[in-house]
């Protein structure tokens, strides 16, 4: 490696309001260099990145890209610059060709002509150069996700950018997808450019960076050449402290709790799911894997009693005349962790005690004749807390002030504590750090050995194949044919997440 | 400069606003006053004085609370649960009517204490079927309540304007636009005695404690509560939104209808077209003022009436328009819309 940095970040700090969300931040990266940046959520990743890239302003420490200091807070000059960012959330205009989307914002205002075949050019010789095969008249709005995120490296290395920040870059990929992109990364840094990933998943920092920055608190706790450390340190790092997933024991299924037969929704008129079937036993886990936007949302709905099926059968406990509204789903004792535990789990603005039992206000230890019985609701959110470790609540706490893991451990302990014979957790542990996705696990799996039938959702591959018994992987709003979890490797769930699966795929 | 959420409002801050908002409001009128001529400090110590500078004007100011403490309920029960009902006027006249046509006509049927509380249940009926209307058109059709209360506003009021030119009109009215009269019997029992101050504001104040039991202490209300601040979390917790929704609306509508069947009852004894000084428009931002807490309303709906009040006397005493009281409570809306911004958020740099 050459001596000088491309990049250097030095004492960078950052605060919003009380919450100091990086603390004297060092960094530099070389020419050449793959380097993941490595963190839970809420260690200040991001927000070092968008103080990078001009977004925010740090306040104090600077930032110098080949030598000279960027101006704070002004995201041209560092595209200037050549720093290139691809966020989380795409930055696409969906109604516009990959060209367009491509050349947007680098042409000047009072040129009258855009110089599209120059454009076109310039862009297909990148494509060439790199490997990231796309078509320039396509819509970006029909394109997958994974060309969608090609189109986002194509516009900033359009920029001529020499260093390329990515942000999570493999939330919303397939597996294959993902080394696919780790490929690329690594051609484009064997020709002169650096590469900056943002990532909470140690397999990937292991197999694709050269050198691993770990953050903590705000904090960098260390610098690693990947060569010299492992998984279990870097995890150690990471948390804080050492961190133990726990583990599926063997066990036998029960009866029938919940099953599907070719069932259909259609929402919006919108086909979202097509013809699927599954059945979850009771002490069984059903892993349900696939890539964001593929229909979990909509079996997450269909299985929590907000939207019906079309056609096709929904049966509880073997029974198909039982209704599915969230209230009977509740009563024939479901528990149900959505998607989406802001929008849906919980009313921010209310206190702790009254999401607690909002599900259940109508039971008449909570309730008489209409009047709340406050002081049970209370008593009830108190053994909530404490038997769930919900930390930093009350019962008159606010519930928005709960950090995301407090809060689903108390949308997690609400439904538990009734000892439910059915759990619907979708995405149960999304945007969790890594000792919260532990107490979530293991919550899980003490329900599952308790005897209750578990149908999981989840993007996380890592936590289907520990958690699940059998999987079943979700593709464009269809089910794959279940397999055993002791078959599951991650390479042939990868490929049954891409909708490649034996029978069904006539298509 | 940018705004950032706080992480909790405290209590202080929640009273501070409508206090702030309302100084504001003072100030800046009294700019305006300062240009129509008058000294603003002698203006407010006249518009005090004649809020409550005797027995008339203590009792009159009560007697103006009353209605506005009703629609200043209907608006912050609604608001609460996220139903735009600007449809308050329309709600009080729509009651008035029909308590004028029961006043007048059962009277000599039905014993006059049933007849009294037969009168304020069917205006407050009134007010509920009119509001039903357009929230059954907002679950069903998504059409915006907003526009269609506040039109039905103008319906109802040309509404009470055939009826009292034509199948309603008092005989004995020389040819005014007056609705026939309520028997005496059916009038509400006076508060004070040679005063016009009627038992209305008890109801009033009535309701308001009943409104903040409903709501901090029963099923419904924290429901409705739910459903006001998360509609998603509430529907995935089970909770029927269209059926929350009818149920906010006909309190709300009711509560409205209440405050027209109250004034006929308690103080005019027939409808006129003036029987409202648009006292559904001052109720949203009485329950503003009040952040829609129901007890707070009560207070609001107080300084509203004093402004009022108060205005009129200062205006014979100085010759200040008496529009400024207008300008006064708009004012403070809009400074307490302001305020509520910085309950919820701070700035930063």
């Amino acid at each position: 490696m050459t001596a000088e940095p491309v990049l250097e970040l030095s004492n960078i700090s950052k605060s919003f309001g009380n919450l100091v969300a990086n603390d004297d931040i060092s960094l530099s990266l070389a020419r050449g260099e793959l380097l993941a940046l490595l963190g839970e959520n809420g260690a200040g990743k991001t927000t070092l990145m968008n103080i990078l890239f001009g977004h925010y302003t740090a306040d104090s420490g600077e930032v110098r890209a080949f030598g000279n200091i960027l101006p704070p807070g002004r995201p041209r000059a560092a595209i200037e610059a050549g720093i290139g960012m691809v966020h989380q959330h795409f930055t696409l205009a969906g109604n516009l060709t990959v060209l367009d989307n491509v050349i947007i914002g680098t042409e000047s205002l009072s040129q009258l002509r855009s110089d599209r075949t120059g454009a076109r050019d310039k862009l297909s010789a990148l494509a060439e150069k790199f490997g990231l095969q796309v078509d320039p008249d396509a819509l970006v709005g029909d394109l997958s996700v994974g060309e969608k995120q090609r189109v986002e490296i194509l516009k900033a290395l359009y920029r001529d950018a020499k260093v390329l920040i990515l942000d999570e870059p493999t939330a919303v990929l397939t597996s294959i997808e993902a080394e696919q992109l780790f490929k690329t990364l690594r051609g484009m840094t064997e020709t002169g450019l650096s590469v900056i990933f943002i990532s909470h998943k140690l397999a990937e920092v292991m197999a694709a960076s050269q050198r691993v920055v770990i953050l903590r608190a705000g904090k960098v706790v260390a610098e690693k050449h990947t060569a010299d450390t492992d998984r279990a340190e870097l995890a150690e790092l990471m948390v804080g402290r050492r961190v133990t997933r726990p583990v599926r024991t063997d066990q036998a299924p029960g009866r029938e709790i919940l099953s599907a037969r070719a069932v259909d929704v259609v929402e919006d008129s919108r086909k979202t799911l097509d013809n699927i079937s599954f059945a979850v036993h009771a002490g069984e886990v059903l892993g349900i894997i696939g890539v964001s936007g593929n229909g979990q949302a909509s079996l997450g709905r269909l299985t929590c009693g907000l939207t019906g099926a079309s056609s096709g059968t929904l049966m509880r406990d073997g029974d198909e005349s039982r209704a599915f509204s969230p209230h009977a789903l509740v009563e024939a004792g479901t528990g149900r962790i959505p998607e989406d535990r802001n929008a849906e789990g919980a009313v921010g603005e209310m206190a702790v005690w009254e999401n607690a039992v909002l599900e259940r206000i109508h039971d008449a230890r909570f309730s008489k004749r209409g009047l709340v019985d406050r002081t049970a609701c209370r008593t009830f959110t108190d053994e909530l807390i404490s038997r769930f470790d919900v930390r930093g609540a009350v019962p008159d706490t606010g519930t928005r002030l709960l950090s995301g893991g407090n809060m689903q451990k108390l949308i997690l302990g609400r439904n538990l504590a009734t000892s439910p014979n059915l759990i619907i957790a979708n995405q149960p542990t999304r945007g969790l750090d890594e000792g919260a996705i532990a107490a979530v696990h293991s919550e899980l799996l003490e329900a599952r050995k308790n005897g209750a039938a578990i149908l999981l959702i989840s993007e996380d591959l890592d936590e289907v194949l520990a958690l699940s018994d059998r999987v079943q992987a979700i593709f464009n709003g269809r089910l794959s044919e279940p397999i055993a979890a002791t078959d599951a490797d991650s390479k042939s769930v990868g490929l049954m997440m891409a909708g490649i699966w034996g029978d069904a795929d006539a298509a | 400069m940018r705004l950032e959420r706080r992480d909790q409002s405290s209590l202080a801050l929640i009273v501070a606003a409508p206090v702030a908002a309302i100084i504001v409001s003072l100030t800046l009128s009294g700019g305006l006053i300062a240009l129509a001529g008058a000294n603003p400090f002698d203006a407010y110590f006249e518009m005090v004085k004649g809020a409550f500078g005797s027995r008339l004007s203590i009792s009159e100011t009560l007697t103006r609370t009353t209605p506005l403490v009703l629609t200043g309920l209907a608006a912050a029960v609604a608001f609460r649960a996220k139903l735009w009902n600007i449809g308050g006027e329309g709600q009080l006249y729509l009651g008035a009517l029909v308590a004028a046509w029961l006043g007048h006509n059962i009277a000599s049927v039905v014993p006059a204490p049933l007849a009294i509380l037969v009168i304020l249940l069917a205006g407050m009926v009134a007010g509920a079927l009119l509001l039903l209307g357009p929230v059954l058109l907002r679950i069903r059709l998504g059409v915006d309540e907003v526009v269609t209360t506040l039109i039905l506003n103008f319906i109802v009021l040309l509404f009470v304007s055939m009826m009292i030119e034509g199948p309603m009109k008092d005989p004995l009215a020389f040819g005014w636009p007056q609705s026939v009269s309520v028997d005496r019997d059916v009038l509400l029992p006076k508060l004070l005695a040679r005063s016009r101050l009627h038992i209305g504001l008890l109801i009033a104040v009535a309701a308001a404690v009943l409104i903040w039991f409903v709501q901090t202490r029963t099923v419904f209300g924290l429901e409705t509560k739910a459903a006001g601040l998360n509609r998603n979390a509430a529907s995935f917790a089970g909770i029927a939104l269209g059926k929350t929704m009818l149920g906010v609306a006909c309190i709300s509508g009711s509560l409205a209808g209440l405050a027209g069947a109250i004034e006929v009852t308690g103080l005019k004894g027939y409808v006129t077209l003036d029987l409202s000084p648009g006292y559904g428009y001052s109720g949203i931002v009485v329950a503003m003022l009040a952040g829609l807490n129901p007890l707070g309303v009560v207070i609001t709906a107080l300084f509203v009436a004093i402004v009022f009040v108060g205005a009129d006397s200062m205006s014979r005493a100085l010759g200040v328009p008496s529009f400024i009281a207008d300008v006064i409570v708009s004012i403070s809306l809009l400074t307490m819309l302001v305020c509520l911004l910085f309950t919820t958020y701070r700035v930063r740099r």
